[in-house]
């Protein structure tokens, strides 16, 4: 085996080549005439994996589980009947924990459905945030009920910033959308984008923000936000 | 980073006489073998998943010349860039150069194994650029000027009153008669001093925990949040990633989260998994502006095909280490580099050389409890003495160690001379001994005698032992 040193101060001329090329001289079987296709089977196919039976549940169990899963994370969660029921929920949300009355959200056309002139003493506005908001608002296409986990996608209807810069996140998720496992996500996300592409960002956010590095003492709100509140439309 | 690890013998016997690391190691317990061992039972899957996920990661190394190239295409398809680098140095030229163009000033980092493999702080620094750790554990090591002592716990070495001492030297400009007693107000201050840093800097770099083939994405997973700061907020996005971190498809990332989490901290998930997918596009109102992936090799290629290709497997959770007796009597700056616990042990001889690294698998007792906790399932006990026999082959064990082995296999070749000298030996230890039950000190076993007292021989010999029960089941199988 050849050994190297971190420290080397040689600079490899062509990397790439380099180490393709040791890659190939290393690997077990490398003259397999199968190797080529058996890749490019596994990428084309996606098979899928183990999935936990917790995840194989009828649909309305996995509200169910998405919300307990979600609570012992400590996000919180308010069950609405229709996306109009949003601007109250929201606003007592708030009243509740004594915070503004300044929600900044994207351009998601679930949550413009929800008809914001019910609050007409709040400020809403949208696009990213620069850092200073209080409250970000989100739409999340899908969640995973076993671990109570959102899944959103990035793009104008839901700037990324919104889910790390305000203090509190709020997130709607549709019921129908809740489904047991992750790998019902990347359906949706091929549905959407084509086998093999994404969007720029898709974040999984699995209750608030924490941190552990103090003396391994679990403790919330580190740089992401301190509380997550999901709105769960049962639709 | 200075490698200290020729000198584990002697930063382990200062380790334990240091009683604020020993009162700091405490908390490893605590804070993870309960909950991992929870996580686990919590879900019937758990062992099938380390099955699969062993298998997914063999099937990558198997053929990891071609998902490279797979994922190089995609990301470059997406609008990133690819830069494969070979060695530290290469790897270190490359993001200077990249932050160079970008006229960068600050860099913030998120926590990556990787970046304090190449050292990339000292060079960023060195060509006066600063770098900025943003995760909480990392930032504390850097106020300190320290390494991380864990993988995915940096300051675990830590106490909350020494890190109340390093943010008022460091946070000057804050009252000085501020109270930080309570550990949620030092995370507080933490978070107020680096969200400035965030919104300022002009590049971000951070590791992944995966880069994924189908779709050429890079996955990090965090709890803080930092990670994700650090990649959306400046122009340029960095990616430092080796080589091995490769997976197939999102089935396959699926399955290894659902063991990652679990092991590291006994989390279900871990709050932020975010996969990244090239810089951002026309619809998109943030994100950054560049996408770079820094691919490393740096030794690991050399490790397929051999006795190490299993090592190739880890997911870097950490479990090995929490549940290592070895570790958690020493702490990590024992180790001497970047990675410490038995997953170090193997690691770092076939990164840095076993001249420099080869003492680190002696600092085992082979109690097996690394492996058993492996969501990867690698045989680290197994590869341990692997470089233990190559460093003696190589003869690089101290000519002490090496005449007292030698004389062992000349004995235990001559079973009759065996056996009357380790009774000769038993005996002369009981004579001695047996007033007091056990030995503080003992000639030539200075280094056992220091930390713990070797109990008295009881009289026999363990073949005169077996030997007896032997003859006493036979006995009792007659009647
Ligand atoms: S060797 Fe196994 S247990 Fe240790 S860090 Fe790697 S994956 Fe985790």
């Amino acid at each position: 085996m050849n050994r190297r040193s971190a420290s080397s101060n040689r600079a490899t001329p062509n990397g790439r080549a380099s180490i393709l090329a040791k890659i190939r001289k290393n690997v077990r079987n490398p003259e397999d005439p199968v190797r080529v296709a058996r890749v490019a089977d596994r990428l084309s196919r996606s098979p899928v994996g183990l999935i936990p039976a917790r995840a194989r549940k009828p649909h309305d169990k996995q509200v169910d589980l998405f919300c307990e899963q979600a609570v012992k994370v400590q996000a919180s969660i308010t069950r609405i009947k229709s996306i109009e029921d949003l601007p109250t929920a929201l606003a007592e949300y708030l009243r509740d924990r004594n915070l503004p009355k300044k929600v900044r959200m994207g351009n998601a056309p679930f949550l413009k459905q929800a008809g914001w002139d019910k609050l007409p003493d709040f400020e809403i506005s949208n696009g990213p945030s620069v850092g200073d908001d209080p409250v970000g608002l989100s739409h999340a296409f899908a969640g995973a009920a076993e671990s109570g986990t959102l899944i959103l996608e990035s793009g104008s209807d839901n700037p990324t910033t919104l889910n790390f810069l305000p203090e509190t996140h709020c997130v709607v998720i549709r019921a129908s959308d809740i489904s047991g496992d992750y790998e019902t996500a990347w359906t949706a996300v091929r549905e959407k984008y084509g086998k093999g592409n994404m969007p720029r960002t898709v974040n999984m956010i699995t209750g608030p923000s924490r941190s552990g590095d103090i003396e391994q003492t679990l403790l919330l709100g580190a740089h992401g936000p301190r509380a997550l509140q999901i709105f769960v439309v049962e639709d | 980073m200075q490698i200290t690890s020729p000198y584990f013998k002697e930063k382990s016997s200062e380790a334990l006489k240091d009683a604020n690391l020993q009162k700091a190691m405490g908390n490893v317990e605590r804070g993870f073998i309960d909950k991992r061992a929870n996580a686990a039972a919590n879900l019937p899957e758990f062992e099938a998943l380390r099955d699969r996920a062993k298998e997914i990661k063999d099937h990558v190394l198997d053929h990891l010349d071609l998902y490279l190239e797979n994922y190089e295409e995609k990301v470059q398809e997406t609008g990133g860039r690819v830069h494969w680098a070979a060695g530290a140095q290469d790897a270190r030229n490359i993001i200077l150069d990249i932050c160079k163009r970008a006229n960068a000033k600050t860099v913030t980092k998120g926590k990556s194994m990787i970046a304090e493999e190449i050292a990339i702080n000292e060079h960023l620094e060195r060509n006066g650029i600063e770098p900025i750790e943003t995760d909480l554990g990392e930032y504390i090591i850097q106020l300190r000027g320290e390494a991380p002592s864990h993988i995915i716990a940096p300051a675990v070495h830590v106490n909350k009153e020494e890190v109340e001492a390093d943010f008022r030297r460091s946070h000057r400009h804050l009252p000085p008669g501020r109270n930080l007693e309570d550990p949620t107000s030092l995370l507080s201050e933490a978070r107020s001093v680096l969200r400035d840093k965030f919104l300022a800097a002009d590049v971000g770099i951070t590791g992944a925990n995966f880069l994924v083939a189908e779709t050429g994405t890079s996955i990090i997973v965090t709890n803080e949040g930092n990670g994700d700061l650090t990649q959306i907020l400046p122009r340029v996005h960095i990616v430092l990633a080796s080589i091995e971190k490769i997976v197939p498809t999102l089935e396959d990332v699926s399955q290894i989260l659902r063991v990652l989490a679990r092991s590291a901290t006994g989390q279900d998930m871990s709050v932020y998994t975010t996969f990244s997918t090239g810089p951002r596009r026309a619809e998109d109102p943030d994100g950054p502006e560049e996408y770079h992936v820094v691919l490393l090799d740096n030794g690991r290629s050399d490790m397929l095909g051999t006795e190490f290709q299993d090592m190739l497997r880890c997911i870097r959770c950490g479990a090995c280490m929490n549940h290592c007796p070895v570790y958690n009597a020493v702490g990590g700056h024992s180790y001497g580099w970047v990675y410490p616990g038995p997953m170090g042990a193997v690691l770092t001889p076939t990164l840095i050389g076993v001249e420099k690294g080869g003492h680190l698998p002696n600092a085992s007792t082979f109690c097996g409890r690394c492996e058993s906790v492996c969501p990867m399932r690698i045989p680290l006990p197994k590869m341990m003495r692997h470089w233990r026999e190559k460093e003696f082959e190589r003869h690089l064990t101290p000519d002490g160690m090496r005449r007292g082995l030698l004389l062992w296999a000349w004995m235990a070749k001559h079973p009759k001379l065996y056996h009357a000298g380790s009774r000769l030996v038993i005996n002369m230890l009981g004579m001695i001994g047996s007033r007091k039950g056990s030995f503080k000190r003992l000639p030539l076993a200075g280094g056992w005698t220091e930390h713990r007292d070797l109990p008295v021989p009881e009289g026999q010999t363990f073949q005169q032992q077996w030997a007896a029960r032997r003859r006493n089941s036979k006995v009792g199988q007659a009647a």
